[in-house]
């Protein structure tokens, strides 16, 4: 009866190998290329992936709950019009924050009230939610509307100094902190542990007494939050507003939650490592970018054949948990 | 019958439907604190949808429950608990990727600052755990303990709380004879300690043990409730069975043993599969049931597969009709007429969303392929004739497989193989977590096909059953074939052969 084994290292392998790509690739871009293995090229990694990582925090809350979230690029392409268009129309910067992320929040919490009362899948509600979203940019308009508030400029070029003459800017502090959050609710609230109970088994989370109603909905405003937040630094990244941004950036937050070592059935990852699955794309972004010859589309090439590793592995893990039930029972 | 104690739980006039089955009908059911009250009956009888009505997974459509003299109304389990009604399922319902601590205690863990207080939850888990004298890592991960532990971590989640009413719904199962005797023993502790246990079991022995008072239902409505003592276990199982006791012993004399001395149907010679089963040979006849009989992990399920070719063998070679038969995959077996009904009837025979016509139709179709559609009148007819031939209930094709029983599920498998007219039945525990009436039933059915020359292929764990309709039995262990006895063995030939300590060991503890 006392069956004492322990096998915690085996949960965090995952997490693991994908640190340790990071590692890799990193070291790589450090022996081939002079000035790669630099503190700024590692901040620039954080300031040019901050709205992603603050993406990928959010998706890795749906993603474990078992379900999927395909509006978030969307979402941040609207917020992104909020806000240039709030601004554009002198609105304070508060009551914009205010606004875009009460909008991200909102439709989140719309596209998880749907998923749990009409017990739809999530891929056919968030691709919905996808469409609204972006047909709601072009709605405000079809232009690209640059920011022009000082404020928000002000905040966008403020930099900070960090020992060694690294800059970084306050996105990263935001997406840091997001992190944090993320890793606090997932792991020492009720309802952190009840986003894995959901997404290791709904129907036993159910019988245990879990409220998995609330959860499965929280999931998506967490993620719609996220969303729109990421929106907001967006903005301050690209200091304009347009219907066309962020096309495609739920694939990239997916990729790096499941790069990240989450599985896509949901119960299983952790939040630090979709952090490192975003610093992964990332590299291998910097590393074309200082091979310079390369398309940039290589990205893409490397990060689907990245993807289709994971999942493979992941595959067989999960056959390997099923054999281990089997030979238990 | 008059009782000192109030009952804890009563429940009057229960009733509920759902599509095309009348679940419950007028049930009444009471329960004491500080004894163990068994309910007893067929699989389909309503046994689990009047606990699930107890728990809150179902609402009644009439009748009143009354928890301790106050009349409730649960529409969650979570409501249920609160109020002192815990459940232990038959499969066990937790997050096998959470630890043992959260697992017992989520949803009402101890706090700090707002957050969960790791520490005390674990302490708190490893009282709980001791009170039942289970000594496991709170902080392990609870799918790295067999489903044994994984049962008594489920207990421990429902005594956690400050519970009045624990419900064990089949816990035995999956437990063998030293860790029933464990459960037992938890039980005895927490009756003594004043909580009401309600208990199903399908194993009258556990039952006749344990239990202080029994309910008998026989298809959704309430047959009596008596005390354990007064009702001996012809009357009881009379009273499930809701017909004379005939049944089980017609089939002995329908399986007058006769040595099948017809055509060699299907032959392995020096088949096998590393870390599977050593490689073994093997001769079915038409017509013939061979039993296999092996402890749990004998290698029973992968000879099947390997027969099947859901596994692909290392070596040896599979022999049908003479011509050897390279099986490349489950297809190529159905080709050469072997059907598999495999033991997982949940996870690997049923579409639980479709009806049972569509179910019986889907393997016909299938052999049939795409292009030969078979008509609504050929279905009709096949339908019908295997839903009275197996009698599966209810008798309406329409309903949807996932509203059966286990036991009825059972026979739409079964029915479902029979379609495709195979020449090789593998049977893979058919009579599983299944009743008495139907056990029966199934046995059979096994004994009629062989009669019309079908080779059957029986896995059982229940010995008594292998021994009593096979015509030859095939003893297995540590995943190696051992011996092949006629069918004119006994049990304790072929137990003397299996290792270990076959015999079923005293529950008593």
């Amino acid at each position: 009866m006392t069956a004492l084994t322990t096998r915690l290292p085996a949960r965090f392998l995952p997490v693991l190998a994908t640190v340790v790509l990071f590692v890799i690739t990193f070291g790589a871009g450090s022996l081939r290329y002079d000035g790669f293995a630099s503190g700024q090229v590692i901040a620039n990694l954080f300031i040019d992936n901050a709205f992603l990582i603050v993406l990928a925090a959010g998706m890795t809350f749906v993603i474990l709950s078992g379900g999927i979230d395909l509006s978030v690029g969307s979402v941040v392409a609207l917020s992104t019009m909020v806000t240039a268009a709030g601004l554009r129309a002198g609105w304070p910067v508060p009551l914009v924050i205010i606004a875009v992320l009460l909008i991200g929040s909102t439709l989140g919490l719309l596209m998880g009230v749907v998923i749990h009362k009409f017990d739809i899948q999530p891929f056919i509600v968030t691709l919905a939610g996808m469409f609204l979203a972006r047909g709601l940019c072009f709605l405000i308009s079809v232009e690209s509307v640059s920011i022009k508030d000082a404020t928000f400029r002000e905040v966008a070029t403020a930099v900070i100094e960090l020992p060694g003459g690294v800059t970084i800017t306050y996105n990263v502090v935001i997406a840091l902190l997001v992190v944090l959050a993320a890793l606090y609710v997932l792991h020492r609230t009720r309802f952190g542990r009840t986003v894995y109970a959901v997404g290791g088994n709904e129907q036993s989370a159910l019988l245990m007494g879990l409220p998995t109603a609330r959860t499965k909905v929280g999931v998506y405003v967490i993620s719609g939050f996220c969303s729109a937040l990421a929106g907001l630094l967006f903005s301050l990244y690209m200091l304009s507003g347009y219907g066309l941004h962020a096309v495609g950036m739920e694939l990239d937050a997916i990729a790096a939650v499941v790069i990240g070592g989450t599985l896509l059935a949901g119960g299983l990852g952790y939040v630090l490592g979709s952090l490192a699955g975003v610093l992964v794309l990332g590299t291998i972004q910097t590393l074309i970018s200082f091979q310079g010859t390369l398309s940039s589309w290589w990205t893409k090439i490397v990060i689907g054949a990245l993807l289709l590793v994971f999942i493979a592995v992941q595959r067989g893990m999960i056959r390997g948990r099923r054999r281990q039930a089997a030979v238990a029972s | 019958m008059t009782e000192s104690p109030p009952p804890v739980v009563e429940m009057r006039g229960i009733s509920l439907a759902f599509p095309g089955v009348k679940a419950l009908q007028d049930v009444d059911f009471r329960l004491f604190p500080g004894e163990v009250h068994a309910l007893m009956g067929e699989n389909g009888a309503g046994k689990s949808t009047l606990i699930k009505t107890l728990t809150g997974v179902h609402t009644p459509d009439s009748g009143s429950v009354l928890l301790a003299g106050e009349s409730v109304a649960f529409s969650s389990p979570g409501q249920a608990q609160q109020a002192g009604i815990s459940t232990v399922y038959q499969e066990v319902n937790l997050c096998a990727n959470l630890t043992v601590a959260e697992n017992i205690l989520l949803g009402r863990e101890p706090r700090r600052f707002g957050g969960i207080d790791f520490p005390a939850m674990r302490k708190r888990a490893a009282e709980v755990l001791a009170r039942i004298g289970v000594h496991i890592d709170p902080a392990s991960v609870l799918e790295t303990h067999p489903i044994a532990v994984q049962q008594l971590v489920a207990i421990a989640r429902a005594i956690a709380v400050d519970c009045r009413v624990l419900v064990l719904d089949e816990p035995t199962s999956s437990l063998d004879a030293g860790e029933v005797a464990e459960l037992f023993r938890i039980m005895r502790v927490l009756r003594d300690e004043g909580v009401a246990i309600l208990f199903v079991s399908h194993f009258l022995d556990q039952v006749y043990e344990i239990s202080d008072r029994m309910t008998v239902l026989r298809n959704g409505t309430l047959v009596g409730e008596h005390l354990t003592s007064e009702l001996d276990r012809r009357d009881l199982i009379s009273k499930m069975i809701g017909r004379e006791l005939g049944a089980l012993e017609a089939i002995e004399d329908a399986s007058e043993r006769h040595s099948v001395s017809g055509p060699v149907l299907v032959r392995a010679e020096g088949l096998g599969r590393r870390g599977a089963i050593a490689p073994f040979d093997l001769d079915i006849r038409a017509g013939e049931v061979v039993g296999l009989a092996g402890l749990l992990g004998s290698g029973r399920t992968e000879l099947a597969r390997l027969l099947f070719g859901a596994d692909r063998a290392d070596s040896g070679r599979l022999i049908v009709d003479g011509t050897p038969l390279h099986l490349r995959g489950p297809r190529s077996a159905i080709a050469a007429g072997i059907a598999f009904c495999s033991e997982d009837r949940k996870g690997e025979g049923l579409v639980a969303d479709l009806s049972i016509r569509d179910n019986l139709v889907l393997a016909m179709q299938a052999a049939r392929g795409w292009s030969r559609p078979v008509s609504r009148k050929v279905k009709d007819s096949l339908v019908e004739k295997y839903l009275t031939a197996l009698d599966i209930r209810p008798a309406n094709p329409d309903a949807l497989v996932r509203t059966l029983s286990g036991g009825n599920q059972q026979k739409v498998l079964l029915a479902r193989w029979l379609v495709t007219e195979p020449r090789l039945l593998i049977l893979d525990e058919p009579t599983r977590g299944i009743d008495i009436g139907a056990k029966a039933q199934i046995q059979q059915l096994v004994t009629t096909l062989a009669a019309e020359g079908t080779a059957v292929l029986f896995i059982s764990a229940e010995l008594e059953e292998v021994v009593r309709i096979a015509d030859r039995i095939v003893v297995l262990r540590d995943r190696h074939k051992i011996a092949e006895l006629d069918g004119g063995s006994t049990i304790d030939e072929v137990v003397e052969l299996i290792a270990g300590d076959p015999v079923p060991e005293e529950v008593a503890s």
